[in-house]
């Protein structure tokens, strides 16, 4: 018996198992590992559909916003900020929701603009990092972009730039959303190719008429 | 040969006991019976009775209950289910009586003697003339009365069906949108002059012995309107229009629920129908045409002030204040109404200022975010919503 299952002694096994029950208890622990493994595979893809019901209150904390460009000193870039929403398929779908609940179509359109500026484009007149756009949101911007602080809580703010950057292909492809709940207007997001943002800044025009 | 009839003969009743005794309750009986307790009869006997008188309060009827119907559709899908029931229930004695006949008959016909020679060797396998036959004519009256049966289901069902909308068609006085959001219920009063049109939610209003029309749709999935008590389902699906027509003949409140798995909430998402008198519906339409109250002290007014400048704004209308966002329900007269979110929980102070504050935890997945308010103006709020008869 020692010399058919090598170093196992009877110190392992203390039973004194018959070679039968010996191997059923080897091929039930295969078993359960390939089992653990199956379930291992099967959650690994779970983040992407994560939904959180708790969301955090709004802010009442007072965004800084830069006015001007001029700095003392060498340029020193904002640090990037990441916005957790972006590897989130369910809350890129929520902010796709709130961008027609809070209307923001009613000036952006579906992202081809319309009194407002297009968000489909490459062009990004305040910045394409969440956090510029974050501000965007919550201060606003000159010329008709109205300020939502407190009105929209922070938590769907970052819903909202999520799906604000997933209109010109910026997020993920698995995460960005895949259609419209009404008539399609243009190809979903998912399908939209990616747009190497521009940061371009207010336009003449748009200066001369402040 | 020798030792198959030996176990053949011997074996039999052995495992037939053997069988009998593995089957749950014959155990409990022997081990109750081993203890000496003369209980298991009757006690069996008060389990079954419990049980059954389980299985009938639901029977009771009440204000969501197809056999309880409250007006002349719901009375024909009651007739319906009730003949259905009677049918089936005559079918399945008919069945279960049949059943045991098989199993006595088949035992004590086949004598000992038919069942020894079937174990050796020499089964008497083919029937005579006259059993095939009879054998035949049985299974051929039961397929026919089985048929007959259906087709008496098919054609009562197809004319009740019809016969739900076809007489209520047009004759509705008073028309109602009601809209499916996940997860609660938009209820348009329409009217063909515009100032008269209002909003509400969760709740319908409607005057008794007169036909209602209600027009609905849905904005995002498939939801099914359905009062047991005043009528059958009818899917609100997007992009479509359906209508059906309710009658309430006895007043009385009647409670409706969706009745097509819709998300999260489902199980969530009541409505209440009101059926009242007509000058009392009349004065409930009144009073919800009005705008809102102006708040008339200064909690009131600070209340109104966190509304307008909190997120409420962006979701909810008040009618008489800035706040005309539509994606949430109307709250112009929410104190006016019973429940809040859809029937959850009955409208007080308390559970209101739950909602409020933390929405998710009662009613985890809905739309509403939770709101960020200091306890004071917490207070206000309340104080304002609480005004909004």
């Amino acid at each position: 018996m020692k010399k058919r299952f090598g170093n196992l002694s009877e110190e392992t096994f203390p039973l004194r198992l018959s070679p039968f029950a010996f191997r059923f208890r080897r091929r039930a622990r295969i078993i359960a590992l390939s089992l653990w493994l199956v379930v291992v595979i099967f959650f690994v893809a779970c983040e992407r559909e994560k939904r959180e019901f708790r969301q955090a209150p709004p802010s009442v904390r007072v965004n800084v916003i830069a006015q001007s460009d001029l700095q003392p000193g060498s340029v020193t870039p904002p640090p990037p900020t990441s916005n957790p929403d972006e590897e989130n398929a369910v809350a890129v779908n929520e902010g796709k929701r709130l961008f027609d609940w809070y209307n923001c179509t009613g000036c952006h359109a579906h992202g081809g603009g319309a009194i407002g500026p297009p968000l489909m484009d490459e062009k990004w007149i305040y910045g394409s990092d969440p956090a510029q756009v974050f501000s965007t949101i919550v201060e606003g911007r000159p010329n008709g972009m109205p300020s939502f602080r407190q009105k929209i809580p922070d938590a769907q703010v970052w819903e909202l730039v999520a799906y604000v950057r997933s209109m010109s292909g910026l997020l993920r492809k698995d995460v960005s959303p895949t259609r419209d709940d009404h008539m399609n207007a243009k190809k979903s997001e998912q399908r939209t190719e990616e747009k190497q943002p521009l940061s371009t800044g207010a336009s003449k025009s748009s200066e001369q008429s402040k | 040969m020798r030792t198959r009839d030996i176990a053949g003969s011997a074996g039999i009743p052995a495992c037939i006991e053997r069988r009998e005794a593995r089957t749950t309750v014959s155990v409990l009986i022997a081990r109750l019976q081993a203890r000496n307790l003369a209980l298991p009869t009757r006690g069996l006997r008060f389990l079954s009775a419990a049980f059954l008188c389980l299985f009938f309060s639901g029977c009771r009827g009440g204000i969501q209950s197809a056999i309880d119907p409250a007006g002349p559709q719901a009375g024909r899908i009651s007739k319906l289910w009730w003949l259905m029931f009677y049918v089936c229930s005559v079918v399945f004695v008919l069945v279960i009586i049949a059943a045991l006949i098989a199993v006595v008959r088949s035992r004590s016909k086949q004598s000992k003697a038919a069942r020894v020679e079937k174990i050796t060797d020499k089964p008497k396998l083919s029937l005579s003339k006259a059993e095939e036959q009879r054998m035949t004519r049985t299974v051929q009256g039961a397929v026919a009365v089985t048929v007959v049966i259906l087709f008496v289901f098919l054609i009562a069902s197809f004319s009740i069906g019809r016969s739900l909308s076809s007489d209520m068609e047009n004759k509705g006085l008073v028309t109602i949108e009601v809209t499916g959001h996940q997860w609660w219920w938009e209820v348009r009063y329409m009217d063909t002059n515009p100032s008269k049109i209002f909003t509400t939610a969760n709740e319908i209003h409607i005057p008794v012995g007169q036909p209602v029309t209600l027009k609905l749709h849905s904005t995002d999935v498939i939801h099914s309107f359905w009062v047991p008590n005043l009528n059958g389902k009818k899917d609100l699906i997007p992009g479509k229009d359906a209508t059906i027509w309710l009658q309430a003949d006895q007043a009385g409140v009647y409670r409706g629920q969706c009745a097509e798995y819709c998300g999260l909430q489902h199980a969530h998402m009541a409505l209440f129908v009101f059926a009242e008198p007509v000058d009392k519906f009349n004065a409930w339409m009144d009073a919800q045409r009005a705008e809102s109250v102006a708040p008339s002290n200064e909690s009131e007014q600070r209340g109104q002030q966190v509304f307008l400048t909190s997120p409420c704004i962006m979701c909810h209308t008040i009618q008489g204040t800035q706040a005309n966002a539509t994606t949430g329900p109307n709250l112009t007269h929410v104190a006016s109404r019973s429940t809040i979110a859809a029937g959850t929980l009955p409208f007080t102070r308390g559970h209101l200022s739950g909602w409020i504050v933390d929405s998710q935890s009662i009613k985890p997945g809905n739309h509403m975010p939770p709101i960020a308010l200091n306890s004071e103006d917490v207070q206000a709020l309340l104080d304002y919503l609480q005004s909004l008869k």
